[in-house]
């Protein structure tokens, strides 16, 4: 079925990775200021012995020869900043936060995004294609941090239903994962009513109607699965967006993810804590692509891998 | 789905959101009249709780109620009060000092403080191997200095000496007429070196922590909160009044005040910059402002080009209007530096020399034309640097506008990333560079010594020997009327030399609930929670 071509596709993650690792190991270097500059002034001998602690005082490519021999232990680490934390400690208290937080955002777009999209299709130039399709334009524009605010304003301060932020109760997810799902859900709705449109005019939906079958059935059967394709090949961007894009939204909403220790390592110059997380997102990114390429070939019996 | 389903799923959904919101709305109301509880916003993840590694103002708010001090403060003015120590004697030449501790002072693990836990301490502080930030701090205290860059290698020389479990002997390099509120400090805290020896660097880990003060740190998640709760064994536990404490680290301000205002906090860190001016006007008693012991100001690099001229240097400081940049810009009720240390600091009040509006502005021209720029005419171009944040941004702006106003000369404005801006400043690598100085403790020495020639905080490359002198000789005189005198003179030398341009003194602007008794602002900004509770009665 394509299986070499699927396996092929894997094969490359190995040398983009070693890319990856390379890059980002000597550009976090190269910028200015270490780990461990300071307003106040830290003197001479007390920086030289905060370096060797670390390891800053070998030559470069020895670093970067260490680092090769933790990274195959799955050891990414001391963190530079808390030192009582490693960074393999960070990333298993941070990331179920974010995937979770990921993962219900998703669910909102598809969910939001295909019923609206659905809809619009079905009854296209009506109230039922305009609003949606308006408010999706209102999705796509405004960038998470003018959607959070807004819907902290009005659902948290105004209305007092959820919280402003923190992420204990259940209730603490609804309006991050909604504000961070808005946006996909705004292109997913386009793409969806885009799709299901050309799928409807198709030989195979006429004949379908002509059997007898009621619309309903003659859409979820047999024009959705066609019609969602634009929609599944969205999604392996979309979740690399979701899962990029939630650094904003955790950082609105005090949410303890990866997207706020990624912000945060690179500011404070924290080298393990940086490659970590590029390296963990390198990764969700990868898979999530890779995800999308074989759903896609289940649901488009034209597509074959060769 | 057909039409009707949709309505029904819609239904379903919106219950579940009131059923949730009353549930919500019920777990805040009842546990708050169970038992006192407090929520503090606390601004940045701590980088630790080891009292020996960390250099930042969030460390310091919970270093504070886990670890009790030879030596506390009162609350309101911040004089010295018995802490771990019940009293103590100072030697007429001012260099011996001696504790009597408390005997019923415990760790948190049930043990009991004992001098020697000081001494473990200051040992670790000044220990080369521990690399703290503040080793310096221990410099105080006899052959501190030495020890720590490896001149003696023996600890014990350290003029630190348990007598017995309940006496501590302390000796000084000089005179240091602070020192007891240095104390307070958390270089000078006490530790339990067992628990480090057991664990290195986890030892702050909430299952190895061991503190001594009112508080225990009970839970410790990262970006999310931090929580603490009575110390059972605190010699003064009955006297504590609040049961639980969680710290939250919420770097968006925007976000810490909607969580004030949902009451999902009790006290903020900070307000946004453009909600100053609502909330000052606000009467409920929320708004707190109070002085802070720092001032806000630029860095003149003496080094470089036409700055190495004084006169341009002075024309530059007596050309901007100092309250309006409070009144319009910062905006936080802030009072205009007329001097480079923060008036009251440990009770010494620096002459006003720098005028604090545009009185200033026809003197400044006549100086910019001596040396040699008339109306600003061929005045190189040179640039403000800032970190980068909307405030700093604004206030540079300012600057630069005023100086084109009242000067006739361009200036530019750059923002760095926060190291690469320190980095900038550390190699002298700028012009003007905005920057600000929070006082580590309440005398004028901790801003004046700044600008010694050989202080790694100086960055301007000013060095002037006579200014040195002043410093050094106010650091060993013990008479304080003496020791104010030459504070004068090293302000007066320096205010005439002028390698910085002060602007505004500090001022904490934050929020409390009106429930919340006993915190008393002060000019540090240190509250123990010990002395602080919840009124119930208050909504």
């Amino acid at each position: 079925m394509g299986l070499r071509y699927l396996l092929g596709r894997l094969a490359v993650m190995i040398p983009v990775f070693i890319v990856v690792v390379t890059v980002v190991f000597f550009m976090i270097r190269f910028a200015p200021g270490g780990p461990f500059d300071s307003e106040k002034q830290v003197p001479p001998d007390i920086l030289k012995n905060l370096n060797a602690k670390y390891h800053l005082d070998e030559p470069l490519v020895q670093q970067y020869l260490r680092y090769w021999g933790d990274l195959s232990r799955f050891d990414l680490g001391p963190s530079f900043k808390y030192a009582n934390r490693t960074v393999n400690e960070i990333i298993a208290e941070s990331l179920p936060v974010s995937a979770e937080l990921g993962l219900i955002s998703l669910v909102w777009a598809l969910l939001i995004g295909v019923t609206a999209g659905g809809l619009a299709a079905l009854k296209p130039n009506s109230m039922f294609d305009y609003i949606p399709m308006s408010f999706s334009i209102l999705g796509i524009c405004l960038p998470t941090f003018v959607i959070g605010p807004l819907f902290v304003l009005v659902f948290a301060v105004w209305a007092g239903w959820l919280p402003v932020g923190g992420w204990n109760t259940w209730q603490d997810r609804i309006l991050p994962s909604l504000t961070l799902g808005f946006a996909y859900a705004a292109y997913i709705s386009r793409l969806t009513r885009g799709g299901l449109m050309e799928i409807r005019s198709q030989d195979f939906i006429r004949t379908a109607r002509a059997k007898g079958l009621s619309e309903g059935r003659v859409i979820v059967k047999h024009a959705l699965r066609g019609g969602l394709l634009p929609v599944v090949s969205y999604l392996g961007p979309a979740m690399a967006g979701i899962i990029s894009g939630a650094l904003v939204t955790e950082q609105i909403f005090n949410i303890p993810g990866l997207g706020r220790f990624f912000i945060q390592s690179a500011v404070n110059r924290d080298y393990t804590v940086v490659m970590g997380t590029s390296l963990l997102y390198f990764s969700l990114i990868f898979v999530a692509n890779f995800l999308v390429d074989i759903v896609y070939v289940f649901l488009d019996p034209r597509v074959r891998y060769e | 789905m057909t039409r009707k389903s949709y309505f029904l799923v819609g239904i379903f959904a919106l219950a579940l959101v009131f059923a949730g919101v009353s549930l919500f709305n019920s777990n805040n109301v009842s546990a708050a009249a169970t038992k006192q509880v407090i929520r503090i916003g606390n601004g940045v993840e701590p980088k630790d709780l080891d009292c020996h590694k960390v250099t930042g103002v969030p460390e310091d708010v919970l270093l504070r109620q886990l670890f009790e001090p030879l030596v506390a403060r009162a609350a309101k003015d911040l004089h010295p009060i018995p802490g771990v120590a019940e009293k103590w004697t100072i030697s007429k030449d001012g260099k011996e000092y001696t504790f009597k501790l408390r005997a019923n002072a415990k760790w948190s693990n049930g043990e009991p403080v004992v001098a020697q836990d000081f001494v473990d301490g200051w040992r670790r502080l000044l220990d080369p191997k521990t690399a703290s930030e503040y080793a310096y701090y221990g410099y105080y205290l006899k052959n501190g200095e030495a020890i720590n860059t490896g001149k003696i290698k023996d600890p014990s020389q350290l003029g630190a000496k348990a007598i017995n479990a309940t006496t501590l002997q302390v000796t000084l390099e000089h005179p240091t007429p602070y020192f007891l509120a240095l104390l307070d400090h958390y270089t000078y805290y006490p530790i339990y070196l067992k628990t480090i020896q057991k664990n290195g660097d986890r030892w702050t880990r909430p299952e190895n922590f061991v503190g001594n003060g009112a508080y225990k740190l009970q839970t410790w998640e990262i970006n999310k909160v931090i929580t603490m709760i009575k110390s059972p064994t605190y010699w003064d536990a009955a006297n504590v009044k609040i049961d639980e404490a969680s710290f939250y680290p919420i770097d968006n301000l925007d976000t810490e005040e909607k969580m004030f205002r949902t009451k999902q906090l009790d006290v903020t860190r900070e307000i946004p910059p453009e909600k100053l001016p609502s909330w000052q006007k606000d009467k409920s008693g929320v708004f707190i402002s109070a002085d802070y012991l720092g001032v806000y100001y630029f860095r003149l690099n003496v080094t470089k080009g036409v700055l190495k001229d004084k006169r341009v240097r002075r024309a530059l400081n007596l050309a901007i209007d100092r309250s309006r940049i409070v009144k319009f810009v910062a905006r936080g009720n802030q009072e205009p530096a007329q001097a480079y240390t923060p008036p009251g600091t440990g009770g010494y009040q620096p002459a006003k020399v720098l005028p604090s509006d545009g009185s200033g502005f026809a003197e400044a021209k006549k100086l910019l034309a001596e040396a040699g720029y008339p109306g600003g005419k061929n005045f190189p171009l040179i640039e403000i640097l800032y970190n980068t944040q909307e405030i700093h941004k604004k206030l540079a702006e300012a600057v630069q506008a005023m100086w084109k106003e009242n000067l006739g000369i361009n200036v530019g404005i750059v923002n760095q990333e926060w190291k690469v801006y320190l980095n900038s400043m550390k190699t002298l690598n700028y012009d003007v560079a905005r920057s600000g100085w929070i006082g580590d403790f309440n005398d004028p020495d901790t801003f004046l010594v700044n600008f010694t020639s050989t202080n790694g905080n100086n960055q301007t490359g000013y060095a002037n020997p006579v200014y040195d002198k002043f410093v050094f000789d106010s650091q060993k005189e013990q008479d304080q009327k003496k020791r104010f005198a030459l504070f004068a003179k090293a302000e007066a030398q320096l205010l005439e030399d002028l390698p910085v341009v002060p602007i505004y003194i500090w001022r904490r602007n934050y929020l409390k609930a009106k429930n919340v008794q006993g915190w008393e602002p002060n000019i540090q900004d240190l509250h123990s929670l010990k002395d602080v509770w919840i009124d119930a009665s208050i909504k």
